[in-house]
C-alpha cells in the first residue's frame, strides 16, 4: 500500500475511534451539552467581566475583538489537546500505544485524526457562540459583510496550524511521563496570553510584545476577526495597520514554519521513544 | 483480642477507634503532601498554569481600564481557583482513580474507616494547595502591584477555613458519587470545571450576575467564600458584596455541616453497595 493511502486510511480510522472515545460513553443529547459548556463558560465569563466594567456597551469596537477572538481560541485548545492527549490516552490509560505501533498505521497522520472529532464538536461551539453574540450581544456580525473566501482560507489554514502544534506537543508527550498535559494546558495558556485573543498585543509590556507577534496564532485570530466583520478593528493598531494580504502572507509563513518544526520534532521524539522503550511505558503516578 | 498468630506476635500495639482513625489520616496526608512537593513539575505547573489565566484576565481588566481593585478580585480568585482544582481532580475524582489503579478494593478491605481515608485526602490535598495558593497570590500581586486592604486578618481567617472545610466536605460527598459512575465520571467533573468558574465569580464579583443565579451559585461553597474574601480584602469589596458579611459566614457554617454529613451519609452507602454487588471496585473503562 502506498505511503499516503496508508496516511488516509489511519487518518480516517483514528477520526471514526477518536469520536467513539469523545462520544460514546452517553447519549448524544448529554453530549452535546457537555461540548458546548466548556466553551460557552469561557465565554459567558468574559461577557460579564465586559458588562461589570463597561455598564453592557456591547457597540464598542473592543467588545467584538474580545468576543471573536475568544470564541476563535477555543479552537486552539481543542485541537492541541484533542492530538496530542491521544498519546497519553493510548499509552497510559488503553494501553494501546505498543499496538498501534505495530500495527500498518502512520502515527502522525493517527494523531491528527484523533483531533478530528474534537474540531467538530467546537465548531458547533463556535457556531452557536457567533449566533448567541449577534442575537443577544449586538455582534457587528453582518452575513452580508463577510469575506467567505477569507475566512473559510483562514479556518483551513489555522486549523491545519493548530494541528501541527498539537502534534509537536504529542512529540514531547511520547517522552514524558503521563502528567505531560500540565505542558499543554501551559502551551494553551500561554497562547491565550500571547496572542491577543482577548486583548491587544499592545498591553502587554513592551519586551514581551516579540513573543506574540512570532505566534501564527496572534495573525490567524486577527484574519478570522476581519473576515467575519469585513473590516480591520482599531483595537491593536499594529495588526489594524496590515492588509488582508499581508495578515494572510505573515499567517501562511508561520504556519508553514511550525509545520515543519513539529514534523521534525515528531521524527526525533519518535526514534528517541522507541530506542528508549518508552512506547509502551506506563508511568502511572 | 487477636487470633491472628502474625498479629498477637507483633510488637506493634493495633489502634482502634480514634487512635486509628487519626493515624488513617495522617497515612493518606502523608503521600499527599511529600509527595506533591517531591515531584517539582506538579508545583511548576499548579502555580504557572493559574498565573497564566490570572495574568490573561488582569490584562483583559487593564484593556478595558477597570478600577485596579479588579485586578485584586482576579488574583484572588486565580488562587482560589487552585483549591477549586484540587477538590474536582484530586478529590472527588481520587476514589474513582484508586479504582482505575486497584487500591480501591485495598481500601475498602483495610480495617480504617474510608471516612478517615478521605479525610486525610482532603488534609493533605488542602495543606499541599495552600502553599499554591499562597504562591499565587504573592507572585500576582508583586506582578500586577494589588494593593490590599484588609479590614480584619482574623475575620479572613474564619472566612477561609469555613470555605475550606466547606468545600472539602463537598469533594469528599462527590468522590463517593462519582465512584458510582463509570467512564462519565471524567467528562462530568471536565464539564462543571469551567462553568463553576462563572458562577462562582471567579474572576468578578458575582453581584453582577442575575439574583437567583447568584443565589442557586451559593450552594457552592467557593461563591460565598470568594465574595466575602473579597469583601474583606478590599476597598470596594463590600460595596460589591453579594449578602451581607455575617449572612455569608454563617450560610457557609451551614454548607460545611451539610456536605461533610453528605459524605458520611453517601460514603456508608457505597461501601455497603461494594460489599453487596461487589463490582464497585471493578475498573471501568
Amino acid at each position: 500500500m502506498t505511503t499516503w493511502r496508508e496516511g488516509w486510511r489511519s487518518f480516517w480510522v483514528a477520526t471514526w475511534l477518536g469520536w467513539q472515545v469523545e462520544a460514546n460513553w452517553t447519549d448524544p443529547w448529554i453530549f452535546i451539552v457537555y461540548s458546548l459548556l466548556k466553551p460557552l463558560a469561557r465565554a459567558v465569563i468574559l461577557v460579564f467581566m465586559y458588562g461589570v466594567i463597561t455598564g453592557a456597551a456591547f457597540d464598542q469596537p473592543f467588545f467584538p475583538y474580545l468576543y471573536l477572538g475568544n470564541t476563535f481560541y477555543s479552537y486552539v485548545y481543542a485541537i492541541m489537546t484533542g492530538v496530542s492527549w491521544a498519546i497519553i490516552d493510548d499509552r497510559e490509560h488503553y494501553k494501546t500505544l505498543k499496538y498501534l505501533y505495530v500495527a500498518p498505521l502512520r502515527i502522525p497522520a493517527y494523531l491528527l485524526g484523533r483531533g478530528v472529532a474534537r474540531f467538530l464538536t467546537n465548531t458547533a461551539s463556535v457556531l452557536i457562540m457567533l449566533g448567541a453574540g449577534i442575537a443577544f450581544l449586538k455582534l457587528p456580525l453582518d452575513l452580508g459583510q463577510v469575506q467567505w473566501g477569507l475566512a473559510l482560507a483562514g479556518l483551513g489554514v489555522g486549523v491545519l496550524m493548530l494541528a501541527m502544534m498539537g502534534l509537536m506537543l504529542a512529540a514531547v508527550s511520547l517522552l514524558t511521563v503521563h502528567h505531560s498535559w500540565g505542558v499543554v494546558e501551559g502551551v494553551a495558556g500561554a497562547l491565550f496570553l500571547f496572542s491577543g485573543a482577548v486583548f491587544p498585543l499592545e498591553i502587554l509590556p513592551v519586551w514581551l510584545r516579540p513573543l506574540g507577534y512570532a505566534m501564527p496564532v496572534t495573525y490567524w485570530l486577527e484574519v478570522m476577526r476581519r473576515a467575519l466583520l469585513g473590516q480591520p478593528l482599531p483595537a491593536s493598531p499594529v495588526l489594524s495597520a496590515m492588509s488582508n494580504a499581508q495578515l494572510f502572507a505573515i499567517m501562511v509563513g508561520l504556519s508553514g514554519l511550525f509545520a515543519l518544526l513539529a514534523l521534525g520534532a515528531f521524527r526525533v521524539c519518535d526514534h528517541l521513544a522507541r530506542e528508549r522503550g518508552l512506547i509502551d511505558w506506563t508511568t502511572n503516578y | 483480642m487477636t487470633h491472628d498468630p502474625v498479629l498477637a506476635s507483633s510488637s506493634v500495639p493495633l489502634a482502634r477507634g480514634w487512635r486509628l482513625f487519626l493515624q488513617s489520616v495522617v497515612a493518606r496526608a502523608y503521600p499527599r503532601i511529600i509527595g506533591q512537593q517531591r515531584e517539582k513539575s506538579w508545583l511548576f505547573f499548579d502555580v504557572l498554569l493559574p498565573l497564566l489565566s490570572v495574568a490573561a484576565y488582569v490584562l483583559v481588566y487593564r484593556a478595558m481600564r477597570a478600577p485596579e481593585d479588579y485586578v485584586g478580585f482576579v488574583v484572588v480568585g486565580g488562587a482560589m481557583l487552585a483549591f477549586w482544582m484540587n477538590v474536582l481532580w484530586s478529590m472527588s475524582m481520587q476514589l474513582y482513580w484508586e479504582r482505575e489503579q486497584g487500591n480501591l478494593a485495598l481500601y475498602i478491605l483495610a480495617p480504617n474507616s474510608m471516612m478517615a481515608i478521605l479525610l486525610g485526602m482532603a488534609v493533605g490535598g488542602l495543606t499541599a494547595t495552600t502553599l499554591r495558593a499562597l504562591a499565587i497570590i504573592l507572585l500576582g500581586s508583586w506582578l500586577f502591584q494589588v494593593s490590599f486592604a484588609v479590614v480584619s486578618f482574623w475575620g479572613l481567617f474564619l472566612v477561609f477555613l469555613l470555605t475550606m472545610v466547606a468545600l472539602y466536605g463537598m469533594g469528599m460527598m462527590f468522590a463517593s458519587v462519582f465512584l458510582l459512575l463509570g467512564r462519565e465520571a471524567w467528562a462530568a467533573l471536565d464539564a462543571i470545571q469551567e462553568p463553576v468558574y462563572f458562577i462562582s465569580g471567579f474572576y468578578f464579583p458575582i453581584r453582577a450576575l442575575p439574583f437567583w443565579l447568584a443565589t442557586a451559585a451559593s450552594i457552592l461553597p467557593l461563591t460565598l467564600g470568594l465574595d466575602a474574601m473579597r469583601q474583606l480584602c478590599f476597598r470596594t469589596g463590600a460595596s460589591l458584596g453579594f449578602l451581607s458579611l455575617q449572612v455569608e459566614v454563617g450560610i457557609l457554617g451551614l454548607l460545611a455541616l451539610l456536605f461533610l454529613a453528605g459524605a458520611r451519609f453517601l460514603l456508608a452507602y457505597v461501601e455497603r453497595v461494594a460489599v453487596r454487588e461487589g463490582r464497585l471496585t471493578e475498573a471501568r473503562r
